[in-house]
C-alpha cells in the first residue's frame, strides 16, 4: 500500500472494516477484495495465493519435522508450553477487543451479557457454533438494529 | 485411528464449509466448533493433536486461517496410518490440507467477494451497522472460548497447574505489553520442552 499507492489510508481503513464484518479469515477477505477492485477476478485470486501459499507450505514443512521428532519429550514439552502460550495468545485478542465495545450501540451491559451467554453456550456447554451465532448473534443483530434507529436518541447506553 | 472412508471425508468437507460461512471475526473463531466436531464428537483427532495445529499456526509467520490446513494435515496423517507408514499417508495428509482449506476459504470468499461491492456502497446503511455492532461482543467471547478450550484440553490440575499459570501468564503479556509474541512462544517452547510445565 505505501509503496504502490493503490490505495489510500482510508480506503484501507474502510476495507479492513468491512472485511471484518464479513465472515472468512481477515486477511483473506481483505487480499480478495484489494486484489480484486483493481485487477478483477483474477487479481483476487492472485492476491489470496500470494497471501496463503508460501506460508502454508513453511507450515507443512515444520509440522512434518515436528512429526518425526512428536515422541521425544523435548518436543511433546515445548508444544506442550507452545500450545499454552498459544491459549493465552488468543483469549488476549478477545479481551483487547473490549475497549471497542464502549461505543458498541447496545451499551456495554448488554455487551457483557451476550459474550457471556456464548462463552457458557460454546466453552461450558459445548454447543455448535452454528446455533449459537444465529441464536444470540442474531439477536445481538436485531436489537443493534433496533438500537441503531435514526430518531432515537444516541450515547445513553448502559 | 480407523480409515477415513469417502463418506467421511465429504463430512469434514461439509463442516468446514458451514463453519466457513459463521467465521465473523476471522477463521480462528471456529476452533471450538472444530474441536467438538472433530475430538469430541468423531474422534478423528486426538487432544494433542489438535493444541498442537493451533500451537504451530500460531508460532508460525502466516495469517491464523493456517491452523485449518494443520488440522486437514493431521486427519490425513491419522486416516492413512500415520507418519511411519510414509507415502500413502503423507499423500493422504495433503488431500486433507486441500480439502479443508477450500472448504474453509470458498464459500467465505465466494460471499466476500460477491458481498463487498454491496457492502462498500452501504456501509452506512442501518443493517450493515447492526450487524457489525451485534456481532462484536459474540466474536469477544468466541476468542476467549477458545484460549479457555485450549486450556480445559488439560484436565488434571494437580500435575497441569503449571501450564494454567503460563496461559494466565502469557494472556496478561499479551494484553497489557506490547511484547513481541514470538518471545512469549519462545519462552513457552523453552520452559515446556525443560519439563517445567
Amino acid at each position: 500500500m505505501e509503496k504502490k499507492h493503490w490505495l489510500t489510508q482510508d480506503r484501507f481503513l474502510e476495507d479492513w472494516a468491512v472485511a471484518q464484518v464479513m465472515p472468512g479469515p481477515n486477511v483473506v477477505n481483505l487480499s480478495l477484495m484489494i486484489g480484486g477492485r483493481h485487477f478483477g477476478w483474477t487479481g483476487a485470486m492472485a492476491a489470496l495465493a500470494g497471501m496463503l501459499i508460501a506460508p502454508m507450505l513453511l507450515l507443512l514443512v515444520v509440522a512434518a519435522l515436528y512429526g518425526t521428532v512428536a515422541n521425544t519429550a523435548a518436543a511433546q514439552g515445548a508444544l506442550r508450553g507452545m500450545g499454552a502460550v498459544a491459549a493465552g495468545l488468543i483469549t488476549a485478542t478477545g479481551i483487547r477487543l473490549v475497549p471497542a465495545l464502549h461505543k458498541n450501540p447496545m451499551g456495554m451491559g448488554v455487551c457483557i451479557g451476550l459474550a457471556g451467554l456464548t462463552f457458557v453456550a460454546i466453552a461450558l456447554l459445548r454447543a455448535p457454533l452454528v446455533g449459537v451465532v444465529l441464536l444470540i448473534g442474531g439477536g445481538a443483530c436485531l436489537w443493534a438494529w433496533r438500537r441503531l434507529a435514526p430518531r432515537s436518541s444516541t450515547g445513553a447506553g448502559g | 485411528m480407523p480409515m477415513l472412508p469417502l463418506v467421511d471425508w465429504l463430512l469434514v468437507f461439509s463442516h468446514f464449509a458451514s463453519l466457513s460461512l459463521l467465521a465473523v471475526g476471522g477463521a480462528v473463531t471456529t476452533a471450538p466448533d472444530m474441536h467438538r466436531y472433530l475430538v469430541t464428537q468423531q474422534a478423528w483427532l486426538s487432544d494433542a493433536q489438535f493444541t498442537a495445529s493451533i500451537a504451530l499456526s500460531q508460532a508460525a509467520p502466516g495469517p491464523n486461517v493456517l491452523f485449518i490446513a494443520l488440522l486437514g494435515w493431521n486427519l490425513g496423517l491419522n486416516a492413512g496410518g500415520g507418519m511411519d507408514a510414509g507415502w500413502p499417508a503423507v499423500s493422504l495428509a495433503l488431500l486433507g490440507v486441500v480439502a479443508s482449506m477450500t472448504a474453509t476459504l470458498l464459500p467465505s470468499s465466494v460471499l466476500s467477494y460477491t458481498a463487498t461491492r454491496w457492502t462498500h456502497r452501504h456501509r452506512e446503511r442501518r443493517t450493515v451497522r447492526a450487524f457489525k455492532a451485534g456481532m462484536a461482543p459474540i466474536v469477544i467471547a468466541l476468542l476467549v472460548a477458545t484460549g479457555w478450550l485450549l486450556m480445559a484440553a488439560h484436565d488434571k490440575p494437580a500435575s497441569d497447574w503449571p501450564l494454567y499459570l503460563l496461559t494466565l501468564a502469557a494472556t496478561l503479556q499479551v494484553w497489557r505489553t506490547r511484547i513481541h509474541l514470538l518471545w512469549l512462544i519462545g519462552a513457552g517452547a523453552l520452559l515446556g520442552a525443560l519439563g517445567w510445565v
